[in-house]
């Protein structure tokens, strides 16, 4: 008890005389802020992506391509097979219709706003069953298509990002015009990043026949999955994956995230050592600085275990300090700072948003509890070693 | 110069100081390298193209194939010295996420348009000869370890073959290499020809159209040429130079450039901050050392420049150190994510940036403590020692 008496009064009478030695604790808290800062400022990218992919994803619904695609831009499905689909079991039916849509998934230039650049912009043609299989999906602004005609909706992120999508404008795209009717949201989810319209008229503008890239359905429960995968296995007729909708999400996800992972954290961990250097310094030149006063306070009978600890919470408090300024700053600077990226996985556009979220936070926290620690630690033994009386001297 | 020895041993004063700061200098450099190469991949090999190449697009997008019956069109079109094409095939070599480049060619046609590219002679007439060959770069080879003579199965994602299969089975004829360092030489080339017979479907296209500008034709006018001739057909087209068409494609990932010059930016803020700190630190514990010297005769310049040399010594120790690792680490790592993200390279320009930073660094820390010491006057700085 008496021990923790002590570590606190010194720790206190240390906090209170930290003015005195402002200009390097301020470079020790801005050290671990400018850690924090890019960490946060990073992830929240990787993480904000994973969000954005995943949210689309939902487990009751599946989605059919042709075997070995890796994404829906290189599938291929005909006429007939989505209607082998549509008859399989496992899948959920409204009355005698089967809930699903058979889907065209293609890309178009159209102008970023941010850098006046052309970007890959994906473009789905879909049946109205796609309202239906999705969750979420709703439009806000204008109206729905007409099926029969050139008219598109387009999904929230898509419009804030890509020039001339207002509702009521007209895009071209080669030789047909289309006129944007309406705007849908999508609950901030990878499809608010497309272009929507009647899969029969984006069937003939590209000239692609009576064909399809993938179906989804909905399942009549999460294990009929199995069902449906053995039934279309089975079937001579069709050669297709299926996957429910968040496993190809998840998958459509990760190459990129893992990228700025592979990236983000080395990065984060290198700050982190350079940051450890600069706490290291800053508490080295606190002792040096404090050497008599600790050498008073020893005389005065305080033990060197509370003057180790007290250097070392000075340290960690510094670091906590400045890992939440770091912190607070990403946060303001970068949540919901809304970019869009070419996902390598489909060839498109992904509009996401910067997520910083609370885990992020504190795992940035943890960082700078460490970076604290390890920095504090040796000049606290320092500390704790300086000979008394040789320290009363100096000066 | 003559000052050398006294701003070493004033620098290593403390040891375990000096070392620290050179320790965080070291680290940000090091960061720096890393990211300068990694940007450098973002901005899309732009140095490397080549200015008389063009490349044509479907104006809709570059996923839309253009017919075959283009080549001669184009080949017509005033200006244009030479023409071939190539094809997005989209394939993975046994696991999904070894994806890079695989192209089906005119053998000949596209090693000519790409003079960069060297192959042994023999190579490419094996190559040629061969239906069902193929030549990898350098960087693909090694990744993998081929070895001419290889065969190598490449799954199909997009181009399912006419029986049904999905697995092309390629002959390893030969190995390019790329004259400029700095190009990306991830890349599986093989025969048109052959894709054209055994594909499934879209036969009769081909994915985009590069040429050359004869020397004196102006690129500009050539493109706009192009394009003109295929207004309003089915297939328009979107004919750029072999650098805009990168740039403009690299452009798509968004604000690489940007988050990575914020990420720059905080790191040499800190840097400056940790060494600032330091050097004003050691300059206010030597005021009675420096006024020793100025009593000794030592001129006010002097002993400015002599603060100032040690800041910028610092500097220079620990960037050069973090340049140099950072450099070696580069050379592993291009390797490494050849595949991926072709084409990180630390360029001569971002060297110099560095070295010009330490400077920059070296002059911004030390200036106001060299400052400080060189108006020392000696009465006062003994008196309060």
């Amino acid at each position: 008890m008496r021990g923790l008496n002590q570590i606190l009064a010194v720790t206190w009478l240390n906090l209170r005389n930290l003015p005195q030695r402002v200009g390097s604790s301020i470079v020790a808290v801005i050290g671990v802020a400018a850690v924090v800062l890019v960490f946060a400022a990073v992830l929240s990218m990787a993480k904000g992506f994973e969000r954005t992919m995943i949210s689309a994803g939902s487990e009751d619904t599946a989605i059919i391509m042709r075997s070995g695609s890796t994404s829906e831009l290189n599938s291929g499905l005909s006429n007939d097979q989505t209607l082998i689909i549509a008859d399989a079991p496992g899948v959920l039916k409204d009355g005698d219709a089967t809930v699903m849509s058979a889907e065209l998934y293609v890309v178009v230039d159209v102008k970023k706003k941010s850098s006046n650049t052309d970007a890959n912009v994906p473009f789905r043609g879909v049946q109205l069953g796609a309202f239906d299989v999705r969750k979420n999906v709703a439009v806000v602004e204008g109206r729905m298509f007409e099926t029969g005609k050139n008219e598109i909706i387009v999904g929230r992120s898509a419009q804030q990002e890509f020039a001339g999508l207002d509702t009521g404008s007209k895009i071209r795209f080669g030789q047909s015009e289309w006129d944007v009717v309406g705007a849908f949201e999508a609950g901030g989810s990878v499809s608010e990043s497309e272009l929507w319209t009647d899969v029969r008229v984006l069937q003939g503008a590209y000239r692609r026949g009576n064909s399809f890239q993938s179906v989804r359905v909905k399942l009549q429960s999460k294990d009929s999955l199995d069902v449906l995968e053995t039934a279309l296995e089975e079937d001579p007729r069709i050669s297709a994956d299926v996957l429910t909708e968040k496993e190809y999400y998840s998958g459509q996800a990760e190459p990129l995230s893992e990228f700025i992972k592979l990236i983000g954290y080395p990065l984060t961990i290198l700050m982190a050592i350079g940051a450890v250097f600069g706490a290291l310094n800053s508490m080295y030149s606190s002792v040096s600085v404090r050497g008599k006063e600790i050498a008073t306070l020893r005389a005065l009978g305080f033990g060197p275990i509370s003057i180790l600890f007290s250097t070392m919470i000075e340290s960690t408090i510094l670091a906590l300090v400045g890992g939440a300024l770091g912190g607070a700053i990403a946060y303001l600077a970068f949540n919901g700072f809304q970019v869009s990226t070419l996902n390598g996985a489909s060839f498109s556009q992904v509009v996401f948003d910067f997520a910083v979220t609370g885990d992020l936070l504190i795992d940035g926290l943890y960082a700078a509890l460490i970076i604290g620690a390890l920095g504090g630690l040796f000049p606290a033994i320092r500390a704790a070693r300086l000979p008394v009386a040789q320290a009363l001297r100096e000066l | 110069m003559k000052y050398f020895r006294l701003i070493w041993k004033n620098a290593w004063r403390k040891k375990i100081r000096t070392s620290l700061t050179i320790l965080s200098v070291f680290v940000a450099f090091l960061l720096f390298a890393l990211l300068s190469a990694i940007g450098y991949a973002f901005r899309g090999g732009v140095d490397v193209a080549d200015a008389q190449r063009l490349i044509v697009i479907h104006k809709v997008s570059l996923i839309n194939p253009l017919p075959m019956s283009y080549l001669n069109r184009i080949a017509s079109v005033e200006g244009v010295q030479s023409v071939t094409y190539a094809s997005w095939f989209g394939g993975f070599y046994q696991e999904p996420r070894n994806q890079f480049g695989q192209f089906p060619v005119d053998p000949q046609a596209y090693v000519d348009m790409y003079p960069e590219f060297n192959i042994p002679d023999e190579q490419l007439e094996a190559f040629k000869r061969n239906r069902t060959g193929a030549i990898v770069g350098q960087e693909l080879a090694t990744t993998y370890g081929w070895q001419v003579g290889d065969r190598i199965p490449i799954q199909a994602t997009i181009w399912t073959k006419a029986d049904g299969g999905r697995t092309w089975e390629f002959d390893l004829e030969g190995i390019f290499s790329s004259d400029d360092p700095r190009g990306s030489t991830a890349l599986l080339l093989f025969q048109h020809d052959y894709f054209e017979e055994t594909r499934a479907f879209a036969k009769g296209t081909v994915g985009w159209y590069i040429l050359r500008v004869a020397s004196g034709a102006d690129p500009i006018q050539v493109a706009n040429a192009i394009d003109l001739q295929f207004a309003n057909s089915p297939n328009e087209t979107k004919t750029s130079t072999e650098a805009a068409f990168a740039q403009s494609f690299m452009k798509q990932y968004g604000n690489i450039a940007l988050i990575v010059t914020m990420i720059l930016g905080a790191v040499f803020f800190t840097l400056l901050l940790v060494s600032g700190n330091t050097m004003s630190q050691s300059v206010r514990e030597r005021i009675s050392e420096l006024a020793v010297l100025k009593t000794l005769g030592f001129s006010d310049l002097s002993v400015l420049g002599i603060v100032l040399s040690e800041s910028i010594l610092i500097m220079l120790m620990g960037g050069l150190l973090g340049l140099g690792l950072g450099w070696v680490l580069i050379q592993g790592i291009a390797q490494q994510m050849a595949a991926f993200l072709p084409g990180v390279f630390l360029s001569t320009t971002a060297i110099a940036g560095a070295v010009a930073m330490m400077l920059a660094a070296g002059v911004l820390a030390g200036i106001f403590p060299a400052l400080k010491a060189m108006r020392l006057s000696i009465i006062d700085a003994l008196a309060r020692a």
